[in-house]
């Protein structure tokens, strides 16, 4: 089970706004009319994507009105799964898969060049508050190992060398793209030509 | 090269690496969407029975025959509809087939989704991603787009005259939600923890309705079989070990890859072939875990000889699992490996049945503590009396999951284990003492 951290300085208030209540009307859509609690996960990435990446207290009992649920039953499910953030996280955030296939092709060097670069501890942000890391388990690339996840995005096949430009590329606020960066195609073998006698790039 | 080798025509997932295109146009130039509406008015029973010749058996890990899963679903449908449910939540370690199907064949998924849903009465089917997989989620957002724009899905789809609609669900990072009742309690908004089977969810499902639950492996394949019939699918592989699997090869090897190749072969065949080897050459071997995370691992000398296949696997003492190999060279650990796989266990259950949330704390604790050289003698046996309680007890398959693995450990790896045990007795045994007696009584200043 994971441990959250519910952050001290909570906002009062909170309420969608415009965009994200269409937004929210046609998620309601996809589930039938009296299961409107299938919405709840749904709602709280809204919550979050609206709220700069971290979801308040006071978004969790917006969302158990709107969905006429339990305020305990919305916490529940936010502290339950590990993507909803209930502190506040960086602008740009890292999340370093560690767990062994990751870990035996070198995960902890991108971890040790994360906490010179970013900070100490994980969770902290950044001097500049642009960038927070984290410690996270399998991410489902490991044929792409070691790799890490910025915001939304892969970043893969990575060593020391890429990580730190990746980061440096953060602190500019001009992020790299993602993707191997070992110049592969996806998933294919390196070194072999043919698969199944048809070719491959 | 090696002689079973899968023949090129007899590929199924042609564009695993995107060399071809993923758009809709690309994918119907690869034969998608052929002849769906006729396969579709052939009927139910026909789908099923085909799937059934096939001996097609689901890829999510546990093995089961799929057209024996499809026909437990309720002939007729009655005053509850029914649900088909795709579980693309893949997080085993070791897992990355899925990824690119949802990337790069996401019509495959989607055409099989309709027949699947046709042959199990769904009119509604709910595809559970990863909360990770965002790029993943919105490019099969897109292609079921480009599909209901074809009219290939929503109302009389494909012109087959069945209504047919298709939602995506994310999650939010729980392991757990891989179980398929985890999965379907996600969906209905609640926390991802298993429930209790029988009911199984043919019968009992999402919102308390008849619900088929696949992998998106097992889904994607499905039209394929029916276009080019059972009897070629169960022709390839050996039997009840048909067909062909997305293998994917990480750890200590040369070119790390995902790669489509026939069940059934040689293990040592796969990894020298496509993943270039053996980092140090495959006299550096140390151990192979051959089906995800869960599955216990594999010394070298069964690596020599194993087959990649269900059977093959379960003769060992092991599984095929979701396929994932990671290769594990001597230059490893291999006691910090398992360590570090305990660790995600720990972090990953869903804490609600006892011997599992305290157990797999237990054996990462114990097994941290063996990385470091800080164990007794009796604490391998503790470690391996936890495994014997957590395995078993527990609501779902996590249970076996997290101690299958330290089993493998100890099975295979006893000695390395026992070389890190370096600490004394915390209790050391006075002779002459009855067992019972409060040893510090004995001595005369506590009196």
């Amino acid at each position: 089970m994971s441990i959250k951290k519910v952050n001290p300085e909570q906002p009062k208030t909170f309420e969608f706004n415009e965009k994200t209540k269409n937004i929210a009307q046609e998620i309601l859509k996809k589930y039938p009319e009296k299961n409107k609690k299938s919405a709840v996960m749904p709602l709280l990435y809204l919550a979050q994507k609206q709220n700069n990446n971290w979801i308040p207290l006071a978004a969790i009992k917006y969302i158990s009105k709107y969905l006429s649920m339990p305020y305990i039953s919305v916490y529940e499910v936010a502290t339950f799964y590990s993507m909803f953030n209930l502190s506040p996280v960086g602008k740009y955030f890292i999340q370093v898969c560690t767990t062994t296939p990751c870990m035996i092709r070198g995960a902890d060097k991108i971890v040790k060049v994360c906490k010179e670069k970013i900070s100490d501890k994980e969770n902290q942000i950044s001097k500049n508050g642009e960038c927070s890391w984290t410690e996270v388990e399998c991410l489902g690339a490991c044929v792409n190992a070691p790799m890490m996840q910025i915001n939304n995005d892969y970043y893969e096949d990575l060593d020391e060398k890429s990580t730190a430009k990746i980061i440096d590329s953060i602190f500019k606020d001009k992020l790299l793209k993602p993707g191997s960066y070992r110049g592969r195609k996806n998933t294919s073998p390196e070194n072999v030509k043919t698969i199944n006698g048809t070719e491959h790039a | 090269m090696a002689q079973n080798m899968l023949k090129k025509e007899n590929k199924i997932f042609k564009n695993l690496y995107n060399n071809l295109g993923w758009e809709i146009d690309k994918a119907i130039e690869r034969d998608d969407w052929k002849d769906t509406k006729e396969i579709i008015s052939k009927g139910k029973d026909w789908i099923i029975n085909e799937v059934k010749t096939s001996e097609l058996r689901g890829r999510g890990g546990a093995g089961f025959s799929t057209g024996m899963k499809w026909s437990f679903a309720p002939k007729k449908i009655g005053s509850r509809p029914h649900y088909l449910v795709i579980n693309a939540d893949e997080s085993e370690p070791g897992t990355c087939k899925d990824r690119d199907i949802l990337r790069f064949e996401p019509q495959k998924l989607i055409e099989g989704c309709l027949i699947a849903g046709y042959a199990t009465g769904a009119h509604v089917c709910y595809i559970y991603i990863r909360g990770e997989y965002s790029f993943e989620g919105q490019r099969l957002q897109d292609a079921i787009d480009q599909a209901y724009k074809r009219s290939f899905l929503g109302k009389n789809a494909c012109g087959s005259g069945w209504d047919f609609d298709i939602h995506i669900h994310y999650g939010a990072g729980a392991y757990i939600c891989g179980e398929e009742t985890a999965l379907l309690e996600s969906i209905e908004g609640n926390k991802g923890q298993p429930r209790l089977k029988p009911p199984f969810p043919a019968l009992v499902g999402l919102y308390g309705c008849p619900t088929i639950v696949n992998n998106v492996e097992t889904i994607a394949v499905v039209p394929t079989i029916l276009r080019r019939g059972g009897k070629w699918f169960a022709s390839l592989g050996r039997p009840k070990n048909t067909g062909t699997k997305i293998f994917c090869i990480s750890g200590n090897v040369n070119s790390p890859c995902n790669v489509e190749e026939e069940m059934g072969i040689p293990l040592k065949e796969l990894i020298n072939t496509y993943a270039g080897g053996v980092v140090g050459g495959w006299d550096n071997l140390q151990a192979v875990i051959p089906g995800g995370s869960s599955m216990p691992l594999l010394p070298k000398k069964i690596c020599e000889t194993i087959k990649m296949d269900f059977d093959s696997l379960i003769e060992n003492k092991s599984g095929l699992g979701t396929a994932g190999i990671v290769v594990i060279n001597k230059d490893q650990d291999i006691v910090s490996c398992m360590a570090r796989i305990a660790r995600f266990y720990k972090h990953e259950s869903c804490g609600q049945c006892t011997p599992c949330r305290e157990g797999s704390g237990w054996m990462w604790r114990i097994l941290n503590r063996a990385t470091k050289g800080e164990t007794t003698l009796s604490d391998i046996d503790l470690l391996e009396d936890v495994t014997k309680q957590i395995e078993g007890h527990t609501i779902c398959a996590f249970g076996e999951g997290s101690a299958w693995p330290v089993q493998g450990l100890l099975r295979h790896f006893r000695k390395e284990v026992d070389k890190k045990c370096s600490n004394d007795p915390l209790i050391k045994k006075k002779k002459d003492v009855p067992y019972l007696i409060d040893q510090h009584l004995l001595e005369k200043k506590n009196a």
